[in-house]
């Protein structure tokens, strides 16, 4: 069983974001990198249904060879291999980096495609679906739960949705995104991390996967923070807080 | 011939709320539109939506649509788009929006606006980014527009009264290689967390699971409100079901009141709740966050002052 794993690289979630001065952009001097934490868990399933199921798992990136830290984190985790599709991360959307990722689909024909549900950057939620309609290929997002059947035919997912839990079966090959309930991300071992220096990540660019087109279909125009909400006042007793519930806010 | 197709969410045949949302964008963004209505034994739906002013209403009405999966819903959107020939195809951002409307557009050629919070001068669009720690303008460069609405930021469309024609539409779904195999419905006598008029929830203070519930439900119960609790709570105490989590990876809320108990106020649950019309925050930590957006903040111990604060609520109406 072969089974990719989309990863990406992103300020550290933890960081407080800032605009650069012209609004253009978002300030990324001196800021932190790491694996996009949906990201995480997408390859944490994968490596271990590929531990169940004598499976590789294959790490897929796009950007500069800046991003060749975050994927070497990935392999440590286990991956056996990375693919870094050489392109400026400045320009890609939703749209071309599902392209690019259904392209490297097609070179690597695996079982399962793995993304995480959404990149906590731009919050799109919609490479993972993307990918699954230009491949025409069944999908299961906000995974909470993967089985895959004993002959690595049937994916059976359990989906974290609005009201509930949908539980969906796919036949294979299908697309999974990761929601962060699907697992706790292992840490990588030092031994691992001195390995995964030798493990191979090759290198293809956009020439290699056939993309011709680069047009951006959503683009960028400015950023702004948003208006900070005015705080309020504290109040000194629950009877002056009911009190102005009933009285000033009306919400009684 | 429609500017915008509304693709109506709909949960066993009752319309969810965040469609109205999407109307409201939809008149905002004007030039007309229709609805889509999909699912099993859906006429309801289409009932619901008369008078909103839809051009027309399109009801794809088949048992292939009883339980949703993501390509006959991808099939019939497209389908109605061509019926409709509409520029822009919107429907809600909730999980059911967000899983579908990149295959339409991937289908369609179109670029997708994802969660929607409002338009921008010169045909722009506006949308968070990084937890909501950002607000991009973005422009669509494609001749279609797929919007997903994050409904919590629009207010809900009023009646405009009329009737909207009723006109079915067959959808060939095609080989689908996804199955539908349960739904585990969140057993609760409590409105939905996106759809309630209160909100009340709980954070780590609450010392565990059982107390957690001890403590909010009979806040619930005099509000009649839905609970919510933050990320900490759902990843550590079993007893508290991840669909409760409001935050920018959970539910996003936008409730006339919000109570947030024992919630020190992570950037992380604010982008999930800070547009609530009144919030009201009880902490006993006099530097939590939470207190920078609440509009009345109290100081004190959750477990003696939310009691308390049942009891006069209860006096005072």
């Amino acid at each position: 069983m072969k089974i990719l794993v989309a990863f990406k690289r992103v300020i550290d979630p933890d960081a407080r974001i800032k605009l650069t001065a012209d609004r253009s952009g978002v300030d990324t001097d001196s800021v932190e990198y790491k694996a996009n934490p949906f990201c995480e868990n997408a390859l944490e399933e994968a490596l271990q249904i590929a531990e169940e199921h004598d499976g590789e798992v294959v790490l897929v990136s796009a950007g500069g060879p800046d991003i060749d830290k975050t994927i070497r984190a990935g392999l440590a985790l286990g991956a056996e291999r990375a693919i870094r599709v050489e392109i400026e991360d400045t320009v890609l959307d939703s749209d071309l980096a599902a392209r690019v990722f259904a392209a490297v689909y097609k070179e690597e024909e695996p079982d399962i495609f793995f993304f995480g549900k959404q990149a906590i950057d731009s919050d799109n939620n919609q490479c993972g679906q993307l990918v699954a309609e230009y491949l025409g290929l069944p999908q299961a997002c906000f995974a909470s739960e993967v089985v895959i059947d004993d002959d690595g035919e049937v994916a059976t997912v359990t989906r974290e949705v609005d009201g509930g839990l949908e539980t969906i079966a796919l036949t294979l090959p299908a697309v999974i995104t990761a929601d962060l309930r699907l697992n706790t991300p292992r840490f990588a071992k030092l031994p691992d991390i001195m390995k995964a220096g030798r493990k191979t990540i090759d290198v293809m660019d956009l020439d290699d996967l056939d993309i011709e087109d680069t047009a951006l279909k959503i683009e960028l125009v400015s950023l702004e923070e948003p208006s900070a909400r005015q705080a309020g006042v504290k109040v000194g007793s629950i009877d002056e807080l009911v009190d102005k519930l009933k009285n000033e806010a009306r919400a009684l | 011939m429609a500017n915008i197709l509304i693709v109506a969410e709909q949960s066993g045949g009752e319309l969810k709320k965040g469609t109205l949302a999407a109307v409201q964008l939809a008149n905002q963004l004007g030039g007309g539109f229709d609805v889509l209505v999909v699912g099993s034994g859906v006429g309801g739906v289409a009932t619901a939506l008369q008078g909103y002013g839809a051009g027309k209403i399109y009801v794809a009405d088949d048992a292939v649509f009883g339980n949703y999966l993501a390509q006959p819903f991808k099939a019939a959107t497209v389908a109605a788009a061509e019926a409709s020939g509409a520029k822009f195809i919107v429907s809600t951002a909730g999980t059911f929006g967000k899983d579908f409307l990149p295959r339409v557009a991937g289908a369609i050629g179109a670029g997708m606006v994802a969660d929607c919070v409002g338009l921008a001068e010169g045909g722009l669009f506006k949308r968070p980014m990084y937890a909501g720690n950002i607000i991009a303008t973005v422009k669509a460069n494609t001749e279609r527009v797929v919007i997903s609405v994050r409904a919590s930021e629009f207010d809900n469309a009023s009646p405009v009264g009329g009737e909207s024609p009723i006109e079915a539409l067959s959808v060939d779904v095609g080989d689908v290689a996804a199955r539908f195999v349960s739904f585990d419905a969140t057993e609760s006598e409590r409105p939905e967390l996106t759809e309630a008029d209160v909100v009340v929830s709980g954070g780590r203070g609450l010392k565990d699971g059982p107390t957690f519930w001890n403590v909010m439900n009979p806040l619930a119960d005099v509000f009649s409100a839905a609970v919510g609790a933050t990320r900490a709570v759902v990843d550590s105490w079993d007893e508290v079901p991840n669909d409760m989590q409001v935050g920018q990876t959970g539910k996003v809320v936008a409730p006339k009141l919000y109570v947030a108990v024992a919630i020190s106020g992570a950037i992380q649950h604010l982008a999930g709740m800070k547009n609530s019309k009144t919030i009201v925050a009880i902490n006993k930590d006099a530097e939590a966050p939470i207190f920078q957006v609440a509009d009345y903040g109290l100081v004190a111990d959750a477990f003696q002052a939310v009691p308390e604060f049942i009891e006069k609520v209860k006096a005072a109406r």
